[in-house]
């Protein structure tokens, strides 16, 4: 594998962290679904690239599913239900700069933990796993900082984006495919279970903070 | 492997027959039963994707007596007919089956997630808005965890490449490998895994899913889920631990457990609601079960594994005869229960005793396995008696003092128009005790002999 190799997955994996950075106080809803459309395309781009750099052709099927998926299906049934729900905009969950800080120090993290946690391994290995871990972290972060249910699900789904970047990279783990799949069925369950009738029947809106009322054993 | 396809065609089928529902329901976890009993006659096979060893073949005999008291117990009371249940119930029940025998990381996450996936499904069931909180709340915090655990786990991948997720060839290969990514791997598994078992810092999903899903449910959450987790956590300990250049992985679950066991056992005495008092026991049990897995060795893997046989068969003897009193008194205050022993005496007196049995007192098989544990963190590290006891000591009399409030004292009234227990509670009940009980003072050779060989696993 030349230089060129590691340069095209740097890119694009670097590209999926910046979208991640983009989500993490998106307030509009509609923007939001366009960030989570292209992260995902990235994602089917990068695993096409590592399906091409590796020779092995089930990635390829991981791609197809990613693009199909995330890249097309996810955001398209997103846009229809956040049209027929009416909510344009979400909670910020965080002002930008302070956002950008606590973002800056996930990655800070995830390089710390990775970088000196791997100085035996391959090079493509250590960084595609610092950034695979920075998407992640920035996933979780987006879920704690967020009350819409919709802002949560889409931290859930950029969390799922960084574990199939990460698998992708990863040379001859098995099963990727169906892994894959059954990642996007997590996510899906979620969608569905946000978007299902129920919720809207009991409550009528989709801001979690609402749900906090409702538990039993009252302090 | 029959013990896995049975439930999951019964998942499939199950929704096309709703009238027979309960009964068809019974009927799959009684085959799946024999599935498993005659699956531990055979030799442990060597090969396969599918494989039964020492360590898990004890986890899925439970599974099986677990599953099958709880499939009775669910044809009592008003989900009997409700078909979306039962097919979760035993999707939930293959998926089970599949975490705990598959041979390969990758397939046991897959696993693991379709549990949750149906766990979710039966928590949500009731359609409350208490029930959908916690259905979320656990999807969420649940979600979390899995993709943590996923993240683990393709870290192990890419530490010892050549194994292809296989236990036996990520143990071979992982004392070559680096060691900074098996300890990262191993601490992301363990968040992720531990997450489902209910360890400390994102454990609070597991009483709002106890306290809100259906009442059979919190039977099988508490009894099954949270050990087949527990069991991931120990797999990739096995892995981690191979390599003596890592952190040793046993510090990470004694901190863990420690830190569990005493926020739990000072948390019992705050709740007035009986299923997250109880659940909250389960979180207990989880810290001393990690406290024992953690201090390893032959003594504390036995130790262990005994108690969480012990507790899944305990904690879904509480949970069935508590679901039945709740049903019986309308009410899960633990203040509206009282006087079982007067009015239904076959259900008090049962669901006293499992509670003494959760509380860690004899003749049960928590007693042996806590009584196993102190005596061997005595020997190996005396520094950690003083927490250990402490939180057990606080834990158990806070259980002694609810099996008094529930069982004993004057009767509190009956709900208009409910029924008085009958066999469909009180068969699973007792027959759950009676193998607790045999578990401690009858165990037959043969699964001696397998425990003994599962604690020689090196961990």
């Amino acid at each position: 594998m030349g230089t060129l190799a590691y340069d095209i997955a740097h890119v694009l994996g670097g590209a999926m962290l910046l979208c991640s950075f983009l989500l993490l106080s998106q307030r509009r809803l509609g923007a939001l679904i366009w960030l989570l459309a292209a992260q995902g395309v990235l994602l089917a781009m990068a695993a096409g690239w590592q399906g091409y750099t590796q020779g092995a052709t089930h990635l390829y099927v991981s791609a197809a599913i990613a693009l199909l998926a995330k890249g097309i299906g996810i955001p398209w049934a997103l846009h229809v239900a956040i049209r027929r729900i009416g909510d344009a905009e979400a909670d910020a969950g965080l002002r930008a700069m302070p956002a950008l800080l606590l973002g800056g120090a996930m990655v800070a993290l995830a390089i710390l933990v990775a970088l000196p946690v791997s100085t035996g391994s391959r090079v493509l290995t250590r960084e595609d796993l610092a950034i695979a871990l920075s998407i992640l972290l920035l996933g979780l972060l987006m879920m704690c900082t967020r009350r819409h249910a919709l802002a949560q699900a889409a931290g859930l789904l950029s969390m799922e984006n960084a574990l199939m970047l990460a698998a992708v990279g990863a040379a001859g783990m098995p099963l990727v495919v169906e892994i894959s799949a059954a990642g996007l069925v997590l996510v899906v369950a979620a969608l569905a279970g946000l978007f299902g009738m129920r919720m809207r029947e009991h409550v009528a809106t989709l801001d979690t903070g609402v749900l906090d009322t409702h538990r039993g054993d009252p302090r | 492997m029959w013990a896995v396809l049975i439930p999951a065609l019964g998942a499939a089928m199950l929704p096309l027959l709703p009238r027979y529902a309960a009964a068809l329901n019974i009927a799959i976890s009684a085959a799946t039963m024999a599935a498993v009993l005659a699956l531990a006659t055979q030799p442990f096979p060597t090969e396969g994707w599918l494989r039964a060893d020492a360590l898990n073949l004890p986890l899925v005999l439970v599974a099986g007596i677990v599953g099958l008291a709880t499939a009775v117990f669910s044809a009592h009371g008003r989900l009997a007919h409700s078909r979306q249940y039962h097919a979760a119930f035993q999707g939930f029940c293959a998926a089970n089956m599949l975490a705990l025998l598959s041979d390969n990381l990758g397939l046991m996450w897959v696993a693991i997630e379709a549990a949750t996936l149906a766990s979710v499904v039966m928590v949500a069931s009731p359609r409350t808005t208490a029930a959908l909180e916690a259905a979320w709340k656990f999807f969420i915090l649940c979600g979390v965890g899995i993709a943590l655990a996923l993240f683990g786990t393709i870290v192990l991948q890419m530490a010892v490449p050549a194994a292809g997720l296989s236990f036996a060839a990520l143990r071979a290969g992982a004392a070559s490998a680096d060691a900074g990514l098996l300890n990262l791997a191993f601490i992301l598994l363990l968040v992720g895994y531990g997450t489902k078992s209910g360890l400390v810092p994102l454990h609070n999903w597991l009483p709002d899913a106890h306290a809100e899903g259906p009442v059979p449910i919190t039977a099988v959450l508490s009894g099954l889920l949270l050990t087949t987790a527990m069991h991931g956590v120990l797999r990739a300990k096995a892995v981690v631990g191979a390599n003596p250049g890592t952190v040793p992985p046993g510090t990470f679950l004694l901190v863990l457990g420690v830190a569990t066991l005493l926020l739990a056992a000072f948390t019992l005495w705050r709740r007035r609601d009986a299923r997250r008092f109880f659940a909250w026991s389960s979180i207990k049990h989880m810290g001393l079960a990690a406290i024992a897995f953690g201090l390893g060795g032959p003594a504390g893997n036995l130790a262990g594994l005994i108690h969480l046989l012990g507790h899944a068969l305990v904690k879904s003897a509480v949970f069935i005869g508590l679901g039945a009193a709740i049903t019986l008194k309308g009410s899960q205050r633990i203040a509206d229960i009282g006087g079982l022993v007067a009015s239904h005496p076959a259900l008090g007196w049962g669901l006293g005793l499992a509670v003494l049995g959760a509380a860690g007192l004899p003749p049960f098989m928590l007693f042996a396995s806590e009584f196993l544990l102190v005596t061997s963190a005595g020997r190996q590290n005396p520094w950690l008696l003083a927490p250990l006891l402490l939180g057990l000591l606080v834990g158990a009399a806070a259980l002694v003092r609810v099996a008094q409030r529930l069982c004993l004292g004057p009767a509190t009234p009956d709900a208009p128009g409910a029924a008085p227990p009958g066999l469909l509670v009180l068969l699973p009940l007792w027959g759950l005790l009676l193998v607790a009980l045999l578990g401690t003072l009858a165990m037959p050779a043969t699964i001696a002999e397998m425990l003994r060989a599962a604690a020689e696993v090196p961990l």
